[in-house]
């Protein structure tokens, strides 16, 4: 008679923790929309998975006419085109997360309105929709650099950890402007501007060593996501070289950071969300 | 009652929406920079507004109860807080079991998705994970019918096909709490019987669950127990009949049928109805009828001329359109002399024995072999849900459309014949 309740619902204020728990709970609503995502963007197209290996390749070889050919800047190294390939690999995971993760919930407002679930499966499931559009290309990358004749070496152990933390960045400035477009439909359209605007400030197709001496402190500390581009690909390319660990650790620290402020700030708006939505 | 679990404890729930009193609020990112820029300190006015206040009422396990009220009460708002959708302001929820909400139906279901994957998609976002939905595949797909069509698109389905894959996925939610909201609003009346049929039986099965709906006859078939919420308060909370007498006194809408208005009225027109409205015996306009509950319909009308055997008709009819009765006043040879200008023509009914539902009347007049005046659908009423026969039971749709009085018994034959 007086047995527990199995969920007690109060209203909250505040900073709220999140609940693993929770989203373990749901996983199978996070395959499931994760599924969703996979099947409707290559429904009704013709080549399919195809396109996943397309784009870098073709990014990859504009970025290189751009950059090495017109703008004559070719960095060192035995091939320009992997090393730009590495680059936008880097960047595609940390540019597909954000601008994915910052429409997840006006993109699904229908359902936040209509049905619970923790909010915060919405980015999550969207990610795991990356990660394979991700893993795929990346295991071009692998068989274009063995065609080079090219191994990794035990750097590509680390490789894992460089993925994590560019997602984590990504993740957090999404989960922020997840967050306040829910508010403000601005964000909708800074984004698009912006993210380009980065991938022209990030060492893609371009290394930092090519920058002049004392501007590569300024150029890391600006922006978080070189120092993570420049590992990862040192994870891949032998001889490509990590950046200089203080400006490694600041994108680490910084990437960590932005994604619990992200977090927290996202499941404190959370509630508000289906009010406004 | 009493005896069973608690399944759902509502105490002291209340939700304040913040109404920005202030004609130029910030639309964009921009205009609220540049605002706190400019007046750093400035409070925007805001107004509090409780969509909700003070609702505490308690649901046991097993229950069906109805949340009662007109539109704007606060009912939605109410089943949002228990699905977790939003926030209660002030208050606490108990929950006694896992909750399944039905706010609408098909949520999430994906055009481009076929059926079997929306299956999935759709059972995930109801709450069931893919092992649950695996087992009950086979169910669903049989009772929505749609076997042939599982690999194509939902794009491709007819909207009957649709509505009854959606249905069929969310009958086969297994959660101890349903909470259901106007689903009965939707397709045709085999698929509303069928909607109800399945409430029923998750009742029976020992789970509960919390239904908003505007169909009275729905719901005093279905709850034993229900909430009627007025502007965000909670005015009863009790037995269905009492709560659907509470909602049809204060909240239905419309009680006095206004014909000056209906040009898709027939007839000759000397003499036309104008209003038309059900009165109970103690005088008070009523919307909802107790089977057998005596109660005079009163027509008001108005005669361009002076006429001299005017016979007046009732058809009632149910919501499809059947006819179920006519009150005529030519077959008991009443006819009327009639002034002209305003009058009443007033029809006793000693009862209607009809099944709880909703009903419809038309209004014929005529007289002298003459036609004056038609309006179909003139008003609609219910016959409110009553406990006639004292055990809580009344029949479904499918179970007829009168309620009679009668009595079984049973014999056998004499075999041991020293037994009379």
């Amino acid at each position: 008679m007086a047995s527990q309740p199995l969920r007690r619902l109060r209203p909250t204020t505040g900073w709220v923790a999140i609940d693993l728990h929770e989203l373990v709970e749901f996983k199978d609503l996070v395959l499931e929309f994760a599924r969703r995502d996979i099947k409707l963007r290559y429904r009704q197209t013709v080549l399919g998975i195809v396109w996943v290996v397309v784009q870098p390749i073709v990014a990859a070889g504009v970025l290189n006419f751009a950059f090495g050919i017109v703008a004559g800047a070719r960095p060192q190294g035995p091939s320009y085109f992997l090393f730009t390939f590495a680059g936008v690999l880097a960047w595609n995971l940390f540019s597909w997360t954000l601008s994915k993760t910052s429409l997840s919930l006006v993109g699904n407002s229908y359902l936040i309105s209509k049905v619970y679930f923790p909010r915060l499966i919405l980015p999550i499931s969207g990610t795991l929709s990356t990660l394979l559009d991700f893993g795929i290309s990346l295991a071009v990358l692998i068989v274009v650099q063995a065609t080079y004749g090219i191994a990794p070496g035990w750097p590509i152990l680390l490789l894992p950890i460089w993925i994590l933390l560019i997602l984590a960045l990504a993740l957090g400035a999404g989960f922020i402007a997840a967050a306040l477009t829910v508010e403000y439909r601005d964000i909708q359209h800074i984004l698009p501007i912006l993210i380009p605007f980065m991938l022209y400030a990030s060492p893609v197709a371009y290394d930092v060593s090519q920058i002049p001496g004392g501007y590569q402190r300024a150029f890391y500390l600006v922006n978080p996501l070189a120092g993570l581009i420049v590992a990862f690909r040192a994870s891949l390319l032998p001889g490509a070289a990590l950046p200089p660990l203080p400006y490694l650790a600041w994108s680490v620290g910084l990437a960590v950071g932005l994604f619990i402020l992200g977090a927290a700030v996202f499941k404190r708006t959370e509630r508000k969300f289906a009010d406004v939505v | 009652m009493s005896s069973s679990a608690l399944a759902v404890a509502v105490r002291g729930v209340g939700k304040k929406y913040t109404i920005r009193h202030d004609y130029t609020a910030p639309t964009t990112l921009g205009e609220a920079i540049v605002r706190r820029v400019r007046h750093p300190f400035a409070r925007v006015e805001r107004e509090q507004f409780w969509a909700l206040r003070d609702i505490g009422f308690d649901v046991y396990q097993g229950e069906v109860l109805a949340l009662i009220g007109s539109n704007g009460a606060g009912k939605s708002t109410l089943l949002k807080i228990l699905s977790r959708i939003t926030e209660m302001s002030e208050g606490q929820v108990d929950l006694y079991g896992r909750v399944g909400s039905l706010l609408e139906v098909g949520t999430g279901f994906n055009q481009e998705l076929t059926g079997r994957e929306n299956i999935f998609l759709n059972g995930a976002i109801l709450g069931m994970t893919r092992s649950e939905i695996r087992r009950h595949f086979d169910a669903i797909v049989a009772f929505a019918g749609v076997e042939r069509f599982l690999d194509t698109p939902v794009k491709r389905y007819s909207s009957g096909m649709y509505v009854r894959l959606a249905f069929a996925v969310a009958a086969h939610l297994r959660s101890e709490i349903l909470i259901v909201d106007e689903v009965l609003a939707v397709g045709d009346q085999e698929f509303q019987r069928k909607c109800l049929g399945k409430m029923r039986d998750v009742a029976i099965d020992g789970r509960t669950v919390l239904l908003v709906s505007h169909n009275m006859a729905a719901i005093g078939n279905l709850c034993s127990r229900a909430v009627v919420l007025r502007a965000g308060q909670m005015v009863f909370a009790g037995d269905v009949v009492g709560a659907i007498a509470e909602y049809s006194a204060r909240d239905a809408t419309v009680l006095v049928g206004d014909l000056r208005e209906r040009h898709d009225r027939v007839g000759k027109g000397e003499i036309q109805s104008t209003s038309i409205a059900l009165v109970g015996l103690d005088g008070v306009l009523t919307r909802a009828i107790k089977p057998g509950q005596p109660f005079d319909i009163v027509v008001s009308y108005d005669a361009k001329v002076p006429l001299r055997e005017v016979e007046a008709s009732i058809n009632i009819e149910s919501m499809d359109g059947t006819r179920i009765v006519t009150l005529a006043s030519g077959f008991r040879n009443e006819s009327f002399s009639v002034l002209a200008g305003a009058g009443t023509f007033v029809c006793r009914v000693s009862g209607l024995p009809l099944r709880p539902d909703t009903y419809s009347i038309n209004v014929f007049l005529s007289g002298n072999h003459a036609f004056y005046d038609h309006v179909e659908r003139a008003i609609s009423f219910d016959i409110a849900p009553h406990d006639v026969y004292g055990t809580g039971r009344l029949p479904m749709r499918n179970e007829g459309a009168l309620i009679a009085d009668y009595h079984w018994r049973a014999a056998q034959p004499d075999l041991t014949s020293n037994v009379v």
